[in-house]
């Protein structure tokens, strides 16, 4: 199986008690701990006051995480294609969405439904950053991150561009909840790219891999995102922070996985920049 | 299906879907109720993977698949699939059946018919495969999309074959939600006609084999997608994203619009679409392509109307059957001349298929009979 090279030129993170890449990589190298309160759900700042408020939990996340990683790369995000990836989609959505349904099928809220669309953090984002660059929405159950991150690297390499992953899922709500539970809310993205830029954070050389020992995040950082559908995604995120030469495996399906020899060359302190 | 486009049949009814049906026409698939999964089936059985399951099993498709299986190998044949709603029809049916103490009824309580990659994770479980599994879900444009993804993976190496399509059942959460868009006609739906009054909503599902070689096509010959940056459930109105996305479409082809024989619109019968969808294809292709909706036979099938728009167009480059658009009397006077009512017969070596979605996201697939533009 060939390997491809691409770079990570961009990194953005949130999780109830590490609200944000600068405050989430030092918590996961095991430099300073995290703050004991967890932070508000973040402010979808690109949509109107009004949609602001209306905003679903997974649209608040999925722009948080989308923007900064744009930023952290430098990159304009009219320019970028991107990629959704989450694995339950608006649980509380869905869990309104049936509610209604099995009781006044007919006062269904039309914001509601048109929301309840697994894209609908993608479109607010194209809408909000006016970008006509195609974005993707996603989702292989407990193996979303890695089917993402794949899909991201791979229209990075076909388009020989940047591409933006968002990666999410958020708290599921009522009776649903006992069948996809999911606490918190996460997300994190990166912006990957086959070329290397002044501050890329990381290189990554990756490839398919049959079976693979699915790489584990530290205990005391799992913790963090525990419970949450999107949890899978740390075990990457904690290398990117370590900064040091590290092989990450993450699940594509059961019995795929996309292997990612993660260096740093000439990095000193990838997230101080 | 060539039959029923042939002889102008619609597959449309007066809505029987539920409990107290809204007064809507739906092109619902007979027998559905009635499908019985394989025993090491069971635990993803739900009205979404029984369709998908009709599908997969139809024209030869499960044999074909799994010749390419055995041959590629397991772990080389990508499967992606595109859906809306996936099977949120069984998270609707447990909430209408909870339990006095607020659990699930026994029968349901199974997670993966509770979370959108169900349609995924059955198609892997179904076939067998055991390389990229991935379910997309970019509403309208989903089961398109699937190709333009599996085109990528296949491209680089990550697999040497793909298993694309998508599958979408009818559901509350659609039935009334787009209602509450009043976005939903009253009577069968009517594709570009002057006095169009909305969707009607069907469930569906398709298959398609990708590989790198074969005996004849139809070729995938160029993939365009691109995003509206508009508004959540009305498209722009000048059809920017439109525009952009059957551009990428022509430029990955290498072909110019005067090269397009055919155009499977996207063609909802919204007041929207209709509208903006006609003046781009009016503007940009010369009179004598041949352009249609089909949804007057199928209904809108939302995840579902990428694939079955693709095979419709699979025909009309086999055959030379032209569908014409189905229950359109009087066509919108934004509509330009490549807009036909009435089927026709034609030789078509080149030829587009529309989606777009909610959301903004679109996708155009230009497919050819030839492998070389």
């Amino acid at each position: 199986m060939s390997t491809l090279t691409a770079f990570v030129n961009g990194v953005a993170f949130w999780a109830p008690r590490l609200p944000g890449w600068q405050i989430a990589a030092p918590v996961l190298r095991g430099e300073t701990s995290a703050p004991v309160q967890p932070a508000p759900r973040p402010a979808p700042t690109l949509l109107g006051p009004t949609e602001r408020r209306r905003a679903p939990d997974t649209v608040a996340i999925a722009l948080e995480v989308a923007a900064r990683a744009c930023e952290s790369a430098g990159a304009d995000p009219k320019e970028l294609p991107s990629i959704f990836a989450s694995t339950h989609g608006d649980l509380a959505i869905s869990d309104y969405m049936s509610e209604t349904l099995a009781r006044t099928p007919t006062l269904i809220s039309p914001i509601r439904f048109h929301n309840s669309v697994h894209n609908a953090a993608a479109g607010y984002w194209t809408i909000g950053t006016g970008c006509y660059q195609p974005y993707t929405a996603l989702t292989a159950f407990g193996d979303t991150f890695g089917e993402g991150l794949l899909e991201a690297l791979t229209q990075a390499a076909c388009g020989d561009r940047a591409t933006l992953l968002v990666a999410y899922d958020i708290e599921a709500r009522g009776p649903l909840a006992t069948m996809v539970p999911s606490r918190g809310m996460v997300g994190a993205g990166v912006v990957v790219s086959p070329h290397a830029q002044a501050n890329s954070l990381a290189r990554v050389r990756w490839r398919t891999k049959r079976g693979g020992q699915r790489t584990v995040a530290l205990d005391c950082n799992a913790e963090f995102v525990a419970g949450n559908a999107m949890a899978a995604c740390l075990p990457f995120f904690e290398a990117l922070a370590r900064a040091e030469r590290q092989t990450v495996c993450v699940g594509l399906s059961p019995a795929l996985s996309l292997e990612l020899d993660i260096d740093f060359p000439g990095a000193e302190h990838p997230d101080e920049r | 299906m060539a039959a029923a486009l042939r002889e102008g049949r619609s597959g449309l009814r007066p809505n029987d879907f539920g409990e107290s049906p809204l007064p809507t026409w739906i092109g619902r698939v007979p027998g559905i109720e009635a499908v019985a999964l394989p025993d090491r089936l069971a635990a993803w059985d739900c009205r979404n993977n029984r369709l998908a399951w009709l599908a997969l099993t139809s024209d030869g498709f499960f044999e074909r698949a799994s010749v390419a299986r055995d041959r590629y190998g397991a772990d080389r044949v990508a499967l992606v699939m595109g859906t809306s709603t996936s099977s949120i029809g069984a998270t609707e049916e447990a909430y209408r059946r909870l339990l006095p103490d607020g659990q699930y009824p026994e029968d349901l309580r199974r997670a993966i018919v509770h979370t959108p990659h169900s349609l995924g994770d059955f198609v892997r479980a179904a076939l067998g495969l055991e390389g990229v599994v991935v379910t997309v879900a970019t509403a309208c444009s989903s089961s398109a999309k699937v190709f333009a993804q599996a085109e990528r993976l296949m491209r680089l190496g990550l697999a040497d074959a793909a298993v694309v399509g998508g599958v979408d059942s009818l559901c509350g959460s659609v039935l009334f939600g787009f209602n509450s868009l009043e976005l939903v006609s009253p009577e069968p739906c009517r594709p570009f006609d002057r006095a169009r009054r909305g969707i009607s909503l069907g469930e569906a599902g398709g298959f398609a084999l990708l590989e790198r070689d074969g005996d004849g096509g139809p070729w995938l010959l160029g993939c365009g997608e691109s995003s509206d940056a508009h508004h959540m459930s009305s498209p722009h109105p000048e059809g920017l994203g439109a525009r952009l996305a059957i551009q990428g479409a022509l430029a990955c082809a290498a072909l110019t619009p005067d090269a397009i024989d055919y155009i499977n619109l996207h063609g909802t019968a919204s007041q929207k679409n209709d509208e903006v969808e006609a003046r781009l294809v009016a503007a940009m292709f010369p009179a004598r392509t041949l352009a249609s909706s089909t949804k007057g036979w199928t209904g809108h099938t939302l995840g579902a109307a990428g694939i079955v728009e693709a095979v419709i167009t699979f025909l009309a480059l086999e055959t030379g059957l032209v569908p014409g658009t189905l229950n359109a009397q009087e066509l919108d006077p934004a509509c330009g001349p490549q807009i036909r009512i009435r089927n026709e017969s034609a030789e078509v070596r080149f030829a587009l298929s529309n989606s777009f979605g909610f959301g903004g996201s679109n996708c155009s697939l230009l497919f050819g009979k030839a492998r070389q533009a």
